[in-house]
């Protein structure tokens, strides 16, 4: 062996030990600040990771691009069909007027809410686009209250990380971090271009998240808990899109 | 990596053949992490665009409003109109786990290449044109020689010539910039911190348009280079990329 190449394997050897600590301590760092998505594990969990991080990093505070009326789109998208199981029937025949909306989980005042309460609340309007995963989009003004004004009302606890949020169907239930729990543009979507929010867009309420792709979004919105862990739900790997394949985190 | 030269002292003595190095062990490497995020990236691509055929220009599209144009395949989503009566199975799930994944380790690779231009010579020794190449007695005889698949020189085994230097640095510096940039335009939370690299592009709609079209020049960028490889000599220029070492063994012309 050369003095060349066994100096370039003392230092092939010193780069390779630095590069593995310096992966080790990034990954503690990470695992500090909240930059390690739920779903980090299995073969693609290296690019959620890198995606989930680099985005919470740049875009902590910063605003979804919101538009002006005339960019409004004609017809908002109706996707996907409501889920018109029996619970949600008997709501609908009732003009919801019993929808409730509980929260719990991490809170000093666990609390059930009424449409008519939140309405109640400080209204907000947003002109945001609704990005779908598969390609296309829609702009359209989203009126409701802030989450941020609820979980100030039921008093998240300091130790919190995460919002999970259920829909009335069972399948469909999403996590969002604090950050964008506590991010002014997170709303309880009722209203929709004016009106009332439609039930082919997710009425009576939805959650409306427009820095995310509309799967998160999630529809017929009836129960929210607050946790600092998202292990003991479903699967633990943050919500339902996970489970089908789908990222935790929807920022791309 | 760039100082790994291989001393060519067998070169003499085989006559017929020289075996020498033609590319640095980092620029094979990089070039074949390239490939394969290449092609993941393009059929995770193929297949997230199958869940959304229509191509659209401006802030929205969707089933509701006019497209662009429409690729005339069927779908994996039953929303899309697309003349077929069925529907494919959705396989947006891990494609675009793998697309974001294989897009990540390619700019990352991308990023290293770059770097490695201010620490090696391969840049000013192999893609930036001569200077006297770049008349346009020199380029229109390249094209000329090109169009009628002439096979290349012995000489051109062991450097680029002037329009391979040209489409390699278009490649680098103009092509790849431009996929990451319309690809990052369609992230809802990168432009919430960067809301100008969508509105220059023309709004979300025409980023994923643009995203499609640089992908189309891309791959007519790689069936040209096969085919540029096939013509030189397959199995001398895969060696030269994958050993490192090129040979002069060709039939001369």
């Amino acid at each position: 062996m050369s003095d060349l190449s066994r100096r370039k394997l003392i230092t092939t050897g010193l780069v390779a030990a630095a590069g593995v600590t310096g992966l080790g301590v990034a990954a503690r760092l990470a695992q500090k600040y909240g930059l390690v998505p739920p779903d980090h594990g299995g073969i693609y969990g290296l690019g959620e990771t890198l995606t989930y991080a680099s985005q919470r990093l740049l875009t902590r505070h910063s605003l979804a691009r919101e538009f002006s009326r005339s960019q409004i789109s004609k017809r908002p998208v109706p996707n996907e069909m409501p889920p018109f199981n029996e619970a949600f029937k008997r709501l609908q025949a009732g003009r919801f007027a019993d929808w409730r909306l509980s929260v719990d989980g991490m809170v000093a005042r666990p609390g059930t809410f009424s449409l008519a309460q939140l309405k109640s609340y400080p209204s907000r309007n947003q002109i945001t686009q609704l990005a779908c995963e598969e390609g296309w989009s829609y702009i359209a003004e989203w009126t409701g209250v802030p989450l941020s004004h609820v979980l100030e009302l039921v008093g998240v606890q300091p130790q919190a990380r995460y919002v999970v949020y259920f829909s009335i169907d069972p399948d469909w239930w999403e996590s969002i971090d604090m950050a964008d729990a506590l991010h002014p543009q997170t709303f309880l979507a009722y209203g929709l271009n004016g009106d009332e929010l439609p039930v082919s867009n997710g009425g009576p309420l939805r959650l409306r998240l427009p820095r995310q792709l509309g799967y998160k979004s999630v529809k017929f919105i009836t129960h929210m808990t607050v946790t600092d862990s998202l292990k003991g739900f479903g699967k633990g790997l943050g919500s339902a899109a996970p489970e089908a394949g789908y990222a935790w985190y929807a920022g791309i | 990596m760039g100082d790994s030269v291989f001393i060519p002292t067998a070169a003499s003595a085989a006559p017929a053949t020289t075996v020498a190095p033609r590319h640095s062990a980092f620029v094979r490497v990089t070039h074949w992490i390239t490939t394969l995020c290449f092609l993941a990236l393009l059929v995770s691509g193929i297949e997230v665009v199958i869940s959304h055929p229509r191509f659209y220009w401006g802030e929205t599209g969707n089933v509701l409003t006019q497209p662009l144009f429409q690729i005339p395949i069927p779908s994996s989503r039953a929303l899309v109109p697309t003349g077929y009566k069925y529907v494919l199975p959705d396989q947006n799930g891990w494609s675009r786990a793998l697309h974001f994944q294989a897009a990540w380790v390619l700019v990352l690779t991308g990023l290293l290449y770059v770097i490695s231009v201010f620490f090696t010579d391969h840049f000013r020794k192999d893609l930036l044109p001569r200077k006297a190449d770049l008349s346009w007695r020199v380029l229109s005889r390249e094209i000329v020689d090109h169009l009628r698949f002439k096979r290349p020189s012995a000489a051109e085994a062991w450097s680029y010539n002037v329009l391979q230097r040209l489409s390699y640095l278009f490649v680098i510096f103009v092509l790849s910039p431009l996929v990451i940039w319309s690809g990052l335009a369609m992230s809802l939370a990168f432009v919430s911190a960067f809301p100008a690299s969508v509105t220059l592009l023309g709004g979300q709609q025409s980023a994923r348009t643009i995203h499609f079209f640089v992908t189309l020049a891309l791959v007519l960028f790689l069936l040209v280079h096969i085919v540029m490889v096939w013509l030189a000599g397959f199995r001398s220029r895969m060696r030269a990329m994958i050993t490192g070492c090129a040979t002069t063994d060709e039939e001369p012309t």
